[in-house]
């Protein structure tokens, strides 16, 4: 396996030795050794910070060697967003220790802790709030053991290139203070953190560690891996989601140069070779020798309100105050709707897998090591510590899309092919066709306004689903459910919690003494779906904040001011004012055919607090939407690398831009017939803001918050409002395409 | 004495020539008006003028990518000279916006300006004098309520004497055919609306049928095909080279959408034509099919074989019944020397061509493209080179250019192999030659991504 | 039958179908990681190449067509201890997220400066209107290519002039 690694360049520093991996299996698992030695049983122990309170031992995430070298493990894994950069400002700081002398290792159900899935923006809350309480734990004990060999108070002393320094001049290096045995400890809930006024790396723009081998061409990609005697493997997905294969004629297609060999299983269907173009070739020619008996599944595109609404299946309350009725005077009633869409990854989904005599190795750019492996296990038949999944990098990755797919097919064609590393790359059509979407949504508002220019009465009814398929059960996985002895997904219930998913930042983040939010809970989805970028979010701060700016003009009140007049919370009111100054918003003058737009959400209600500000410019001949530039403010808690925070703050912005104007997933009753970049159009250069910019509020002290999702929503809203400025007609379904638009302003 | 005689009386007859021609050309000018507010005009009018504006295409040739719509300014290249058009925005001083309706109704029907001159048939007025009264105030409506724009376009780059315009009343003595069109009483009544609209202010002529020494259409060789923007306009009458033959339900679905399974996407020229078309109601699209394909007339029985053998050919093929071995036919390195076309052809477009995305968006099948079978190759050499770029935002066919990679003489080995496996018709002479010419720019070709109309996208259709 | 491929300055005999698409090539053959796969259909850009000077798509482009061709991937404007114009500027603006498509990205860029050193922004836009972004890095994708433009400008390593392996 380390063979493997190597020879395929994963790190340029090289893999740790097994022995190092056994180390921190048997830490991870010494918890629950602990607990049965433990008798009788120990009290409840108390709730750790973050990730810590799941994965308690200060070396299951902080390792000093002899020799001084650091290794830090995190569950969570790098997408794109930067957050092995930002997790090792944390470490390097707490340790007090530069970036570079730190070896970084994330999820790798081999030698990391299970955080979970790195999803919902948490990685920071989780896992970066986990690792500054370990790193400043374990400084704690080597400034102790300095103290207690230098016999000199702690206060003596400081740290400096991996040693600790006495004022005397005495030194003594990190790997001289401690044994293996001084960190595996149990973290406590409280750490002594540096102070903000010390800080050597937190808050810095430190560059992203991963930029320059991605820019020149190194290993950093699932996709680049190499392993000696790689097999390549391609498969063949049914022609649409209903559809079964009913026979094959595979000889002419074994027979074609480089073929090793071809995969039937039940409707999965794969050929393996020995080059890539040969494997692309034998795919072809696979495809071409199936018949499939196709079975239309498949909603009515064209009426999605009321197939979401048929789907219904229970309601459940996520928020109630007050009066649920509409009061008297100016209401406001409208109809939201957002339909499928992809991730959309400009890399497919690619997996690399390898059975070794009983073990299984994977290689996958899957959101969460540890489920996906007890997925695939399950799919296989497999004993879950026979299956090691570890995470390398794919192209962004936004949500659930192919990944963890890509990898159950190559780890299912890898047993089958037993010793030679399998390197599954899924084509485009493939991607556009199977991933699972962000599923499409129905929003009912209905407000009204009361004589004191404050809204009156809220109701709120969400027609959604879950927004999460991922693994778990095998059942998440497509090549478990197309196998013959196949596996049915497991249906979502209804659960309102404090983050929410369908229902994410559907409890408005105003003050409203009368509201009423309904989620109608949709268990199954026509179309298979899982969590996209800002899961309910995306659509729910779309309605929200297009409701709150009719309500503001009905009020003829400023946007800005209308919802600073129901804010409260002195954060919230932060931003929002921030990004309107910015952007001049006091300035009205726009050119003609421009307009303006405000949109501002709390993400999950608890995590960063964001508002945007933009101008559009409305092509009225064509209906063609361009933002032409947009100004946003956002209060993540305390930075830890601003840049990170501005790069991830603008790319949603981007994104979300394209989602909002351009993207919906296309479909007949049969097949789905958005199947690549033509038919799916995004966001090109041509359509561009001219500027965006990010002013980050820093909350030094105050939790870490969550990021990555929280410009999708507001975006979006904040473009529905610039439209509705410039016009003066409001849209209510995304996206805003050109038709529409045109469409809407009419001659 | 005499001879003076015969000076004066020269003079005399030569003067009395001129001031009849004068007075022939003469028009008088329109009082400027201060046109009223947008809001005097009637909603409705102004709706339908939005599609009688569509049906004319009036935006492509009065706006300039990059700039403000219908401001007019951009160059119309002819065999004479540069023409611009101009600014048909209500701006006052610039625009049209001291032209009362009267004044616009004049220049649709007679080719003169408020002033009264003469306008260039750039203006395709022999077509546009077939609007009616009714319709043109519709048209008025629509461009008074748009937004003003002051903008003057550049002064025309025409050859003596072809700048002296009083010279156009002999071109309109000639071409013109003032006034609307004759219903036809032996054709139904959506026969006749076709008819109106393709040959009045849809000006399908301007570009499928072919123009004589002096810019005129030939009246002969009605549809017969011509060229646009450095792309053949296929003869749309009997000598249809589509390999399917188009009929009135394969046309209102092209002009609707703009592409067709048995046909493919419309592209160059016509895929501004038919992003127009989009704004019209179902009965104007069948009417312009119904009236065009009535001049393609019905397929010959050969024609009509050829294509149920074709159809057979293509839905065999669709069905996934090529053998898998077919597809190990991947040229060789050998082939490759051999027939350098088949082994290029099989490397670089059989994989989409070929491939299974259906139309509008995977490749086309080429034995169904007319491009392929026409007499003239430009419009192949042209996607070849260029490829189909995104539209931006939007749903659309994309292709990659290969003229980074494909020489000219490349190219013409894969476009003489295609002509040879994918239609019946002789060999393209030549090939390699107008490949050049089309790659330098010498011929000039317009490829544009669609990105809406106030940017500038570049044109990647020649060198400039 | 061999093909003999020029690739960032050194030449190399690929023994492969002539058909076979020089990205396949460049990532397996020659262990070149830049060129990316994104969608095999001449879509999205990230599997820019530059043939003598001009951006092509690797991933629509049969090696039988490239023989003894100048080809230059993203490898071949610098390395990590020593990163060209174009890959110092992406990489001092930050110019990625998941940097999938970035080094199509550079590639579109370097075609352009190559032959523009000081284009518009509209130019950057033109040149790039194949290359797909799903992280919406634009924005410092475009100050990255204008940062390049300025040091390749100042440093006189424009025009026909180019650096390569």
């Amino acid at each position: 396996m380390t063979d493997i690694l190597e020879k395929g360049g994963i790190t340029r520093r090289g893999v740790l030795a097994g022995a190092g991996a056994l180390v921190v299996s048997f830490s991870l698992l010494s918890r629950s050794l602990a607990q049965e030695a433990a008798q009788p049983p120990a009290p409840e122990p108390p709730k750790l910070p973050g990730s810590l309170d799941e994965n308690r031992f200060l070396d299951a995430w902080i390792r000093i060697d002899a020799d001084g070298a650091i290794t830090v493990f995190t569950g969570k894994a790098e997408l794109g967003q930067g957050i092995r950069t930002a997790l090792l400002q944390v470490a390097a700081e707490e340790l007090d220790v530069g970036p570079g002398d730190i070896e970084f290792v994330t999820a790798d159900t081999g030698r990391t802790p299970d955080e979970g899935f790195t999803a919902g923006s948490q990685s920071m809350q989780n896992s970066g709030t986990a690792i500054r309480h370990a790193a400043a734990q374990v400084r704690e004990i080597l400034f102790t053991e300095a103290a207690r060999r230098f016999a000199v108070a702690p206060g003596e002393l400081r740290a400096e290139g991996k040693a600790i320094v006495a004022s005397d001049g005495r030194s003594v290096g990190y790997g001289e203070l401690v044994s293996a045995q001084m960190l595996h400890i149990e973290a406590r809930p409280q750490s002594s953190f540096k102070q903000p006024g010390t800080f050597r790396v937190m808050g810095k723009p430190l560059p992203r560690v991963d930029i320059p081998a991605k820019v020149t061409g190194g290993v950093a990609y699932v996709h680049d891996l190499r392993p000696e005697g790689m097999l390549h493997a391609r498969v063949v997905r049914p022609p649409s989601p209903g559809a079964r294969l009913t026979s094959l004629d595979a000889n002419g297609v074994e027979a074609m140069p480089g073929v090793v060999s071809v995969i039937r299983d039940g409707s999965f269907l794969g050929v393996v070779s020995d080059g890539e173009w040969q494997a692309v070739a034998a795919m072809r020619a696979l495809a071409a020798a199936a018949r499939w008996e196709e079975t239309a599944t498949l909603p009515d595109q064209t009426d999605l309100p009321a197939v979401l609404q048929g789907l219904e299946r229970e309601v459940g309350v996520v928020s109630e105050s007050g009066s649920p009725a509409i009061g008297e005077g100016k209401t406001f009633e409208a109809t939201f709707t957002r339909p499928y869409q992809i991730h959309g990854s400009i890399g497919p989904s690619c997996a690399v897998a390898q059975m070794e005599g009983e073990r299984l190795t994977v290689w996958s750019h899957t959101q969460g090591v540890y489920p996906d492996r007890e997925a695939i296990a399950e799919m296989l038949g497999m004993p879950l510590e026979q299956v090691r999944v570890i995470h390398m990098e794919g192209s962004g990755c936004y949500g659930h899309n192919g990944a963890d797919d890509a990898a159950a097919d190559a780890a299912l064609i890898a047993q089958k092919l037993p010793g030679r590393p399998v390197r599954v790359q899924w084509m485009r059509e493939q991607e556009h066709a199977w991933e699972p979407y962000g599923p499409a949504m129905l929003i009912k508002v209905r407000a009204s306004l009361g004589g004191d220019g404050r809204i009156s009465g809220w109701n709120y009814d969400l027609w959604s689903n879950t927004h999460s398929t991922r693994p778990g059960g095998a059942g998440a996985l497509l090549a478990a459910r197309h196998k013959e002895q196949s596996f049915t997904p497991e249906t979502p219930e209804l659960n309102i919690s404090p983050s929410g998913n369908g229902d994410r930042n559907a409890n408005p983040p105003y003050v409203l003494p009368n509201k009423r939010v309904l989620w109608h809970f949709l268990p199954d989805m026509p179309l298979r779906v899982s969590a996209l970028r800002a899961l309910g979010a995306y659509a729910n701060v779309f309605a929200v904040e297009s409701t709150m700016d009719e309500l503001a003009l009905a009020a003829d009140a400023d946007p800005v001011e209308f919802r600073l007049r129901h804010l409260d919370d002195p954060r919230a009111r932060a931003v929002v004012e921030l990004a309107a100054e910015r952007f001049g918003w006091a300035n009205a003058a726009l050119p003609r055919g421009h307009g303006r737009g405000v949109g501002f959400a709390r993400y999950k209600t608890l995590a960063a607090y964001l508002a945007v500000a933009l101008e559009v410019e409305i092509e009225r001949e064509t209906g063609r939407v361009r933002v032409v530039r947009a100004v946003s403010a956002i209060d993540s808690g305390e930075v830890v690398n601003p840049d990170g925070i501005r790069n991830q703050t603008e790319g949603g912005i981007l994104q979300s831009i394209s989602w909002t104007l351009y993207e919906a997933v296309t479909f007949d009753d049969t097949r789905i017939t958005s199947v690549d970049w033509s038919s799916y159009p995004i966001l090109r250069f041509a359509s561009v803001p001219d500027s965006v910019e990010v002013h980050i509020i820093n909350r030094p002290g105050e939790p870490f918050l969550g990021t990555g999702e929280a410009a999708q929503g507001p975006a979006a809203a904040a473009i529905g409002n610039a439209i509705r400025n410039a016009t003066g007609r409001r849209l209510h379904d995304l996206p805003f395409t050109r038709q529409r638009v045109r469409n809407a302003i009419g001659a | 004495m005499r001879a003076l005689r015969v000076i004066a009386a020269i003079v005399v007859v030569a003067g009395l020539v001129l001031f009849g021609l004068v007075a022939f050309a003469w028009r008088s000018e329109i009082p400027a008006e201060e046109v009223a507010e947008a809001a005097q005009f009637d909603p409705a009018l102004i709706e339908k003028g939005v599609q009688l504006a569509a049906v004319g295409n009036c935006i492509a040739c009065h706006t300039v990518p990059g700039s403000k719509a219908f401001a007019g300014g951009l160059a119309v290249p002819t065999p004479f000279g540069t023409i611009y058009s101009t600014n048909i925005t209500p701006d006052p001083e610039t625009g049209i916006g001291r032209w009362s309706e009267v004044a616009f109704q004049r220049a649709m029907r007679e080719g003169v300006d408020r002033e009264g001159n003469h306008l260039y048939p750039a203006f395709p007025y022999d077509h546009f004098t077939r609007v009616t009264d009714e319709d043109n105030r519709a048209l008025y409506a629509y461009l008074m309520t748009r937004e003003p724009v002051s903008a003057v376009a550049p002064p025309n780059e025409l050859q003596f004497p072809l700048n002296f315009r009083p010279l156009l009343v002999g071109w309109k003595f000639l071409y013109l055919d003032e006034g609307p069109l004759a219903a036809n009483a032996e054709q139904s009544e959506e026969w006749n609306r076709g008819a109106y609209l393709a040959e009045g202010l849809g000006h399908c002529g301007a570009c499928h049928t072919p123009r004589n020494d002096l810019g005129a259409e030939d009246k002969d060789r009605h549809f017969a095909g011509g060229e646009a923007e450095g792309w053949q306009a296929y003869a749309i009458d009997a000598s249809s080279p589509a390999p399917i033959p188009w009929d009135r339900e394969s046309l209102a679905f092209y002009l609707r959408n703009g592409w067709h399974e048995l046909h493919g996407v419309s592209r160059g020229p016509m895929a501004e034509v038919t992003g127009n078309l989009g704004l019209l109601p179902d009965s104007d699209i069948k009417a312009i099919a119904t009236y065009v394909s009535s001049v393609m007339g019905e397929p010959t029985p050969e024609r009509h074989q050829r294509a149920d053998e074709l159809r057979e050919e293509i839905e065999g093929r669709s069905r996934g019944l090529v053998a898998a071995a077919d597809s190990q036919d991947s040229p060789t390195a050998g082939d490759a020397a051999a027939e350098p076309g088949a082994a290029i052809y099989a490397a670089a477009c059989a994989s989409c061509h070929e491939g299974s995305r259906p139309q509008p968006f995977g490749g086309l099948d080429f034995s169904l493209s007319t491009a392929v079978n026409a007499p003239n190759p430009q419009n192949i050499v042209n996607v070849t080179l260029f490829g189909l770029p995104p539209a931006d935002g939007e749903a659309s066919s994309v292709m990659p250019g290969f003229a980074g990679v494909l020489g000219d003489e490349q190219v013409a080995e894969l476009l003489a192999y295609m002509r040879e496996r994918f239609s019946d018709e002789p060999a393209w002479t030549g090939l390699a030659e107008q490949v050049r010419r089309t790659r330098t720019g010498e011929y000039k070709v317009s490829v544009k991504p669609a990105d809406g109309i106030e940017r500038a996208p570049i044109n990647v259709g020649a060198e400039e | 039958m061999a093909i003999s491929l020029n690739v960032n300055g050194a030449t190399h005999r690929i023994d492969a179908d002539p058909a076979t698409p020089l990205l396949y090539v460049l990532r397996n053959d020659l262990a070149l990681n830049g060129a990316k796969f994104g969608c095999g259909l001449g879509q999205c850009g990230s599997c820019m190449v530059m043939v003598e000077g001009e951006a092509v798509l690797s991933c629509v482009t049969p090696i039988m067509l490239l023989e003894g061709r100048e080809i230059t991937t993203v490898e071949g404007l610098g390395t990590i201890e020593e990163p060209g114009p174009v890959q110092a500027a992406f990489i001092e603006m930050q110019a990625a997220q998941c940097g999938y498509c970035i080094p199509g990205m550079m590639m579109s860029a370097q075609a352009l400066l190559q032959k523009n050193p000081a284009p518009s922004d509209e130019d950057i836009r033109n040149a790039l209107s194949t290359n797909l972004c799903r992280c919406g890095t634009h924005m410092r994708i475009l100050a990255a290519i204008r940062r390049a433009g300025e040091v390749m400008q100042s440093a006189g390593m424009t025009g026909t002039s180019r650096r390569t392996g």
